[in-house]
């Protein structure tokens, strides 16, 4: 007992040495780009070995310059951190649902479709029903929730009906949600009366998610923490749970003792569907207020790296989504103060993701010593 | 092996079982019941499209319809092809609905079975345009042109999904490999004002993204969607750093390639109405068309290609026989990567003229979803990304013709239209069998 509590703890500390490991990798790699793009530190380099220290602290300073703006745009301050935990708000939610079924062994590129169909339900209940300020907010937070397990849910059922390949649909539906969005907003139902350009009224008070702490941070920040708790039981504590993480290990194992494969793939994108939803109600209940065409951002697909990072795990997700926030947070913060584009986090985001991938790669650059990795299944290839 | 590639639909090839010696009149003859389910569902969608075609065909215009057959400043054009809308579509409508339920009563097989469904495509698609065009122009070579602008980097880039994967390694990055290529091509080519060179380093482009994917994929056995997926985000990243820091601030230093100019093949060219659009192209095109061929004749027909099949379907075998399981994998990932890198090449120098950020706009994706629908084989991946290409263009044409739909509910259609190919007609693909699996050679050995 003791023995395995203690490997347990240790299992623990190793994963989040390889990540930290990754994320200073990534870092390291983002300031070779920030030196080489910038014509003035270059030049320095040319003439390093007649006077090494000129090279040196002119490299030294546009990093330090760059990352302390990152850090200061992400963690300097109530105002800082709130930005950060708004960016990460729609990150946890849309990257638990992109987790929840990798867990199933399907591939969820589809949390941008899902989410914009959800931001539509929850923004139109949220500026044209009147209803009184709590109920209000529910309604259009279920409404958004459903918008999104619609969506999903479609996805499972035709998987699960006639084997279609849920990366293809979910890819297909996205840019269907996006077009769907971009129509509404010219029809009378969505678009704000007197505007030509495609923008909603603003959801009424009534229905927008209350601030926190006097600062822009919404109570859907809390949500998103609740839905990860949830998840989290879902995935360990119950049978439905259960069974998804076996149909995601092996699914003929599965049908062979008794599941219903079809039924737990509907049943997964269902969910994840109404976790993206919920990201998207997030969005235009809590931080836009009127439904535009640009709403999801990139939101659905960084959802994608979040749930990667996060490795399948809600509170990996939650601690990914964390992440993620900070560097946009962070980013905006750099782009302003020292022109560094906001484009850099996207490399970083991309290289973290990509060491924390190869924990080989990790270990042979910092020498960490190997240990029998047991980390959750994710989705295998196309035949799983 | 070879036979497994074909490109047809299952329920439409020969059955060449034994027959049973008096089958029920509504069951078509030697048919499993799961080939009577796949032929129902199909049998379903295309009942329901014809029926969409006849609601077409009864609210057409009784107007004139005009095919424009040649560019409007073209000097020795053709002459327009003017039909009557409504006849014409009542009678390609009744012919897709009869085709269509001849499917679901007694299925249609063989090579008259393959005729009867292109001349089912055809008819709806004239039917549609009918009811769209009545009273107007539509400029056919204008469709066709376009087609082949947005088909061209879909098929290079499937060919290298084609490469990837028939080799067992997934390649969700060719998004990625689009972005790559279409900035080193601007960049190149506007630097050395050679648009040989800038094919080049969209090609070296291309095979360096396809290289992180075989080392990753390959040598650390990193799930294969996942690096996929990261290697998207890092070339829009990086592409997008590099354009902000250095292309923005000098566009007519670095981001001023221009256009390829088209060469047009003697004899070929002068074709009426396909010569000017197939045959008179960059070579960008021209090395699609090769790349289709040579794909094909490499995988089906050479040695190379049966090691890269069987390394895809059962490495432990082609191991044991003595094949170099991950050398063939990495020689397939970095050949595709050339394909690939041509494809974001067209984006730029073969299209547009131009980068700019994240410009390939799902493109890649689109790929991966033309190889899929065409079943992981050359050709068939070829027809589902003209398909593609035609579907969007045609969107495109439309909303220039003032259509009575409004053209962000068209623009769905070919996503749409996947679905339903996918869902119902296509149903289970089935995906080399090693695709995705990390190979581990034995140690022991």
């Amino acid at each position: 007992m003791r023995l395995a509590e203690h490997v347990r703890r240790m299992s623990w500390l190793y994963e989040v040495t390889i990540s930290a490991a990754a994320v200073v990798l990534a870092l390291v790699a983002g300031a070779v780009l920030i030196i080489v793009s910038n014509p003035a530190v270059v030049a320095t380099w040319g003439y390093f070995f007649d006077y090494p220290p000129d090279a040196l602290a002119a490299s030294w300073t546009v990093v330090s310059d760059a990352y302390a703006a990152l850090f200061l745009g992400a963690f300097g301050g109530l105002r800082a951190l709130s930005n950060t935990l708004i960016h990460a708000t729609p990150l946890i939610c849309a990257g638990l649902g992109v987790s929840l079924a990798f867990r199933a062994g399907l591939f969820n590129i589809g949390a941008q479709g899902q989410l914009i169909v959800g931001a539509m339900a929850a923004g139109w209940v949220g500026f044209t029903v009147q209803l009184p300020p709590v109920l209000h907010l529910v309604v259009a937070v279920v409404a958004g929730l459903l918008g999104g397990a619609v969506w999903g849910g479609v996805v499972g059922l035709l998987k699960a009906r006639t084997g279609a390949h849920e990366v293809i649909l979910t890819i297909m539906l996205n840019y269907v949600a996006l077009y769907l969005l971009q129509w509404s907003l010219t029809t009378e139902a969505f678009q704000r009366p007197g505007r030509d350009d495609p923008i909603s009224p603003e959801v009424h008070p009534s229905a927008q998610f209350p601030h926190l702490f006097d600062t822009r941070l919404h109570m859907g920040f809390l949500v998103a923490l609740a839905a990860a708790v949830a998840v989290w039981w879902l995935l360990a504590r119950s049978t439905a749970g259960f069974e998804l993480r076996t149909v995601g290990a092996n699914p003929h194992a599965a049908r062979t003792a008794g599941m219903n494969v079809g039924r737990v793939y509907t049943f997964v994108m269902l969910l994840a569907g109404a976790l993206a939803g919920l990201a998207g109600t997030q969005q235009v209940l809590g931080t836009t207020y009127p439904l535009t065409d640009g709403i999801a951002g990139t939101i659905g697909f960084d959802a994608i790296t979040v749930a990667l990072l996060g490795r399948g795990s809600p509170l990996g997700t939650v601690a990914a989504g964390l992440v993620f926030g900070a560097l946009t947070a962070g980013g905006l913060q750099m782009q302003i103060t020292t022109q560094t584009p906001l484009t850099l986090t996207t490399v970083l985001q991309a290289t973290i993701v990509l060491f924390i991938a190869a924990p080989a790669l990790v270990r042979a650059v910092f020498r960490i010593r190997a240990r029998r990795a047991t980390g959750p299944v994710q989705a295998l290839g196309w035949n799983a | 092996m070879s036979h497994r590639g074909t490109v047809q639909d299952r329920g439409l090839t020969t059955d060449e079982r034994p027959r049973p010696a008096s089958p029920p009149a509504h069951i078509a003859v030697g048919e499993s019941p799961e080939e009577r389910r796949r032929r129902i569902r199909t049998a379903i969608v295309a009942v329901t499209l014809a029926a969409i075609g006849v609601v077409l065909a009864a609210t057409t215009d009784a107007e004139t319809v005009t095919f424009a057959l040649s560019s409007r400043f073209a000097e020795d054009g053709l002459p327009d092809l003017r039909l009557p809308a409504l006849p014409v579509a009542v009678a390609l409508s009744a012919y897709a609905l009869v085709v269509a339920l001849a499917h679901l009563f007694r299925g249609l097989r063989g090579r008259v079975g393959i005729a009867l469904w292109t001349g089912f495509g055809v008819a709806f698609v004239v039917t549609f345009l009918c009811w769209a065009a009545a009273g107007a122009t539509f400029p056919l070579t204008n469709q066709l042109q376009g087609t082949l602008n947005v088909a061209t980097p879909l098929i290079l880039g499937a060919l290298a999904g084609v490469l990837c994967e028939r080799a067992g390694v997934i390649n969700v990055g060719i998004e990625g490999q689009f972005l790559a290529g279409a900035f080193a091509a601007a960049v190149v080519a506007t630097v050395t004002g050679s648009m040989l060179a800038g094919s080049l380093a969209a090609i070296a482009a291309g095979v360096l993204i396809a290289g992180m994917l075989a080392v990753f994929a390959i040598r650390y056995r990193v799930n294969q969607v996942v690096i996929g997926v990261v290697l998207v985000v890092f070339a829009s990243g990086i592409t997008g750093f590099l354009f902000d820091q250095f292309v923005e601030q000098d566009t007519q230093a670095f981001n001023n390639p221009g256009v390829m100019q088209p060469v047009r093949i003697p004899l070929l060219g002068d074709i009426p109405v396909l010569g000017d659009t197939f045959f008179n192209q960059t070579p960008l095109v021209y090395t699609m068309y090769a790349s289709v061929a040579i794909v094909t004749f490499v995988l089906f027909k050479t040695r190379w290609g049966l090691r890269v099949r069987a390394v895809g379907e059962h490495p432990r075998a082609a191991d044991t026989v003595g094949i170099k399981v991950l050398r063939v994998r990495y020689q397939a990932v970095l050949i595709g990567g050339i394909a690939a890198g041509l494809g974001g090449a067209f984006f730029t120098i073969g299209f547009t003229g131009g980068f700019s950020k994240d410009m390939t706009a799902g493109q890649g994706f689109i790929a991966l979803a033309a190889l899929i629908m065409g079943r992981w084989h050359p050709v068939g991946a070829t027809v589902a990304a003209l398909f593609f290409g035609f579907t969007q263009q045609l969107q495109s044409q439309l909303q220039i013709l003032d259509t009575p739909i409004p053209g962000d509910l068209l623009i769905m259609a070919p996503y749409l239209a996947t679905v339903v190919a996918v869902a119902g007609l296509v149903g289970r693909v089935r995906p080399p069998a090693a695709d995705g699996e990390p190979y581990v050679p034995d140690a022991t050995k």
